[in-house]
């Protein structure tokens, strides 16, 4: 059996999350991927934001930053761009990023800086007691959308896409195989790269919609993905509520900070001609 | 400065620009920040210049992004800042208070515009002062200094990433628009007259550090991302190891470390300067462009025969009271000349008491004080 308590600040434990939250499934994920590349923890800088899942940074053995709300992928940019050679992992919600730090996402993504950030889709403000975020689907209820969300939702991993994002990629706490799988080539791609897992929030979303128990919800998540190859072929229409799940953006871009040592280098390299 | 020795040491040049001389002087190697007039020039010099020392400029979408690039990097081992004005520097708030609370090292450069809101974009204010002691929110510890002129300019950016390592907080360099971009002769010390401070470094095994430790100085050792000392950092209240706690005892201690860390060192902090003090019975206190007419004012009134003496601030915060009360003994008032509506009279105001008068000259319409008008208030009073 794989030794995650190698990789947890054991007396940080137990973590804060509910019963039945996802949020220790994308973390065991993720962890196992970590393992399998074979990174050491003193290479991994993981960066939070605000909200339950960006909680997950206390209780990582890494070099862990858990940062303002909406700005974890503006202090892990500083990081990056100071000391490229640290692997830098972003742990975020919807609202933390997309809401609050919406900015910030786009913009990382079209710079395509050597940032991987998992991105917990719950659907909702969690810790504030369930109030409605960007993803957070038409129609559904919040604690302040007591009578059904009137709101557009967000397309996440659309949003990364268009923006320029060199890696995108779906997947759910159901599908934990698929998501360690996802995660590892995540991390070892040269680029921005997100990672959007759909994860059930049963205390505060599930309950004031009818969702069911943890299991229920977990089950809607095996009941309702397609997989993308499978999607290629489906109408909008038959799409619609569902999640698509996979590699949706595996592409060869210039990555941010590769980009800026090539400027360095034009100065380093000026030096060597002149002492030789 | 190897460049500058091998040059001419001797330039004319604008406050922005000594600014970032200064900055890559003190080793600052991560630049992020976001255009906004009158500091523009800042980020353009080191645009050109930081990549030429291996060092890294960002330009971030906004403020807030400017703000949390500079902590990561300093985390991440690099000496870094960012320079703005008043509606950026608005958006930098919380992060600066992230910077105070978990202790990073880092330097906000404020060129003062007029304000409130978008304002005067091109026109200078010191209307900022107060927002840099309590621009963010809770109890929290704060530097802030301000140069007069090109050539202290130099000087002190050198000088607030010195006390910004010294002391693992944010410092604000306090500028104005008349500084930024007024072109003067600068005669730029000799690279080993140029003192840089490197970060105290834990002299302990990564299993033993504690990085918010209770020490003698209140500043605890600081090491960077990735040198084998795992620890965590966040803005919640935290122990000694970093990690949030909920205790009272644990909170408290913080918080009292934090702000009494400044306070305990304040010697260290504050520095100003006089200028024909020693027999003055008029003290005019001011600092930043305003202390460049009140120079001048103490010039004239010297002529008429009024012993006049200027005293400046170069330290903002933490404030001088001892201080200037201390000079206060022999004077029969004190004229307080400044760009805003009496911000730092106030402060000045609580540190004299009732023992003499403090007068008042603001202006808040975009235009520098006027010498003439600091001297009619002096023969006034008189």
């Amino acid at each position: 059996m794989f030794d995650y308590e190698s990789y947890l600040r054991k007396d940080k434990l137990p973590l804060i999350w509910c019963a039945g939250c996802g949020d220790g499934i994308v973390l065991k994920a993720m962890l196992r991927a970590i393992h399998k590349i074979g990174l050491e923890k003193d290479e991994i800088c993981m960066v939070s934001g605000i909200g339950c899942s960006s909680r997950l940074t206390g209780y990582v053995d890494f070099n862990t930053l858990h940062t303002t709300h909406g700005r974890a992928i503006t202090f892990a940019t500083g990081i990056k761009m100071a000391k490229p050679e640290l692997h830098v992992i972003v742990v975020t919600g919807d609202g933390d990023a997309t809401a609050i730090g919406g900015n910030h996402y786009i913009h990382a993504a079209r710079r395509n800086i050597d940032l991987t950030v998992i991105l917990f889709n719950n659907s909702i403000y969690g810790m504030t007691g369930g109030q409605v975020s960007p993803t957070t689907p038409k129609g559904k209820r919040a604690s302040t959308a007591p009578y059904g969300n009137f709101e557009n939702n967000f397309n996440i991993s659309g949003l990364a896409q268009a923006a320029g994002a060199s890696f995108v990629a779906r997947s759910t706490v159901y599908h934990a195989t698929q998501l360690e799988k996802i995660i590892e080539k995540a991390i070892l791609k040269k680029g921005f790269s997100l990672v959007e897992v759909i994860t059930q929030c049963p205390t505060m979303y599930g309950r004031r919609n009818r969702e069911g128990t943890a299991v229920d919800m977990m089950q809607w998540q095996k009941e309702n993905s397609i997989p993308v190859s499978r999607a290629a072929s489906m109408s909008e229409a038959e799409l619609e509520g569902k999640i698509i799940t996979g590699i949706l953006v595996d592409a060869e871009k210039p990555e941010c900070r590769a980009e800026y040592q090539k400027i360095i280098d034009r100065f380093t390299a000026t030096t060597e001609t002149v002492e030789k | 400065m190897s460049e500058k020795d091998s040059t001419n040491r001797v330039q004319v040049l604008s406050g922005n620009e000594a600014c970032a001389m200064g900055a890559l002087a003190a080793d600052m190697r991560f630049y992020a920040g976001y255009p906004i007039t009158p500091s523009s020039e800042i980020a353009e010099v080191l645009s050109l210049e930081l990549p030429k020392t291996g060092g890294v400029f960002i330009q971030m979408e906004d403020e807030i992004a400017s703000m949390g690039a500079i902590i990561g990097a300093s985390l991440a081992g690099s000496k870094s800042m960012t320079a703005t004005s008043g509606p950026g520097f608005s958006l930098m708030q919380e992060n600066i208070g992230y910077a105070s609370m978990a202790e990073v090292p880092c330097v906000i450069v404020n060129v003062m515009r007029g304000g409130p809101s978008t304002g005067l974009p091109t026109m200078p204010a010191q209307a900022d002062v107060m927002q840099a002691r309590w621009g963010t929110h809770g109890d929290h510890p704060i530097i802030a200094i301000a140069p007069y002129s090109v050539g202290e300019t130099f000087d002190l950016t050198i000088r607030a990433f010195n006390l910004a390592e010294k002391f693992r907080t944010p410092v604000i360099l306090l500028m104005d628009e008349i500084l930024g971009h007024v072109n003067e002769k600068v005669v730029f010390p000799r690279s080993e007259e140029i003192q840089v401070v490197k970060r105290n470094r834990p002299g302990v095994a990564p299993q033993n550090y504690l990085p918010y430790a209770n020490t003698e100085s209140g500043v605890p050792p600081m090491v960077s991302f990735g040198e084998g000392y795992r620890y965590h950092v966040t803005g919640l209240a935290h122990d000694e190891t970093g990690f949030p706690t909920n205790k009272a005892q644990d909170i408290e201690r913080l918080l009292l470390r934090l702000n009494n860390k400044l306070e305990r060192n304040r010697d260290q902090i504050i520095d100003y300067a006089t200028d024909q003090f020693e027999d003055a019975e008029i003290g005019i206190l001011s600092y930043g462009s305003s202390a460049r007419s009140a120079r001048h004012a103490v010039f004239l009134a010297r002529q008429k025969g009024i012993k006049a003496g200027l005293f400046r601030l170069k330290t903002i915060w933490p404030f001088a009271g001892q201080e200037i009360a201390d000079h206060t003994a022999r004077l029969k008032a004190w004229v307080v000349p400044e760009m805003n509506l009496g911000q730092i009279a106030h402060e000045v105001e609580w540190a004299v008491g009732r023992s003499v008068p403090v007068h008042r000259i603001n202006r808040v319409d975009g235009n520098p004080i006027n010498p003439l008008e600091i001297l009619a208030k002096i023969e006034e009073i008189c």
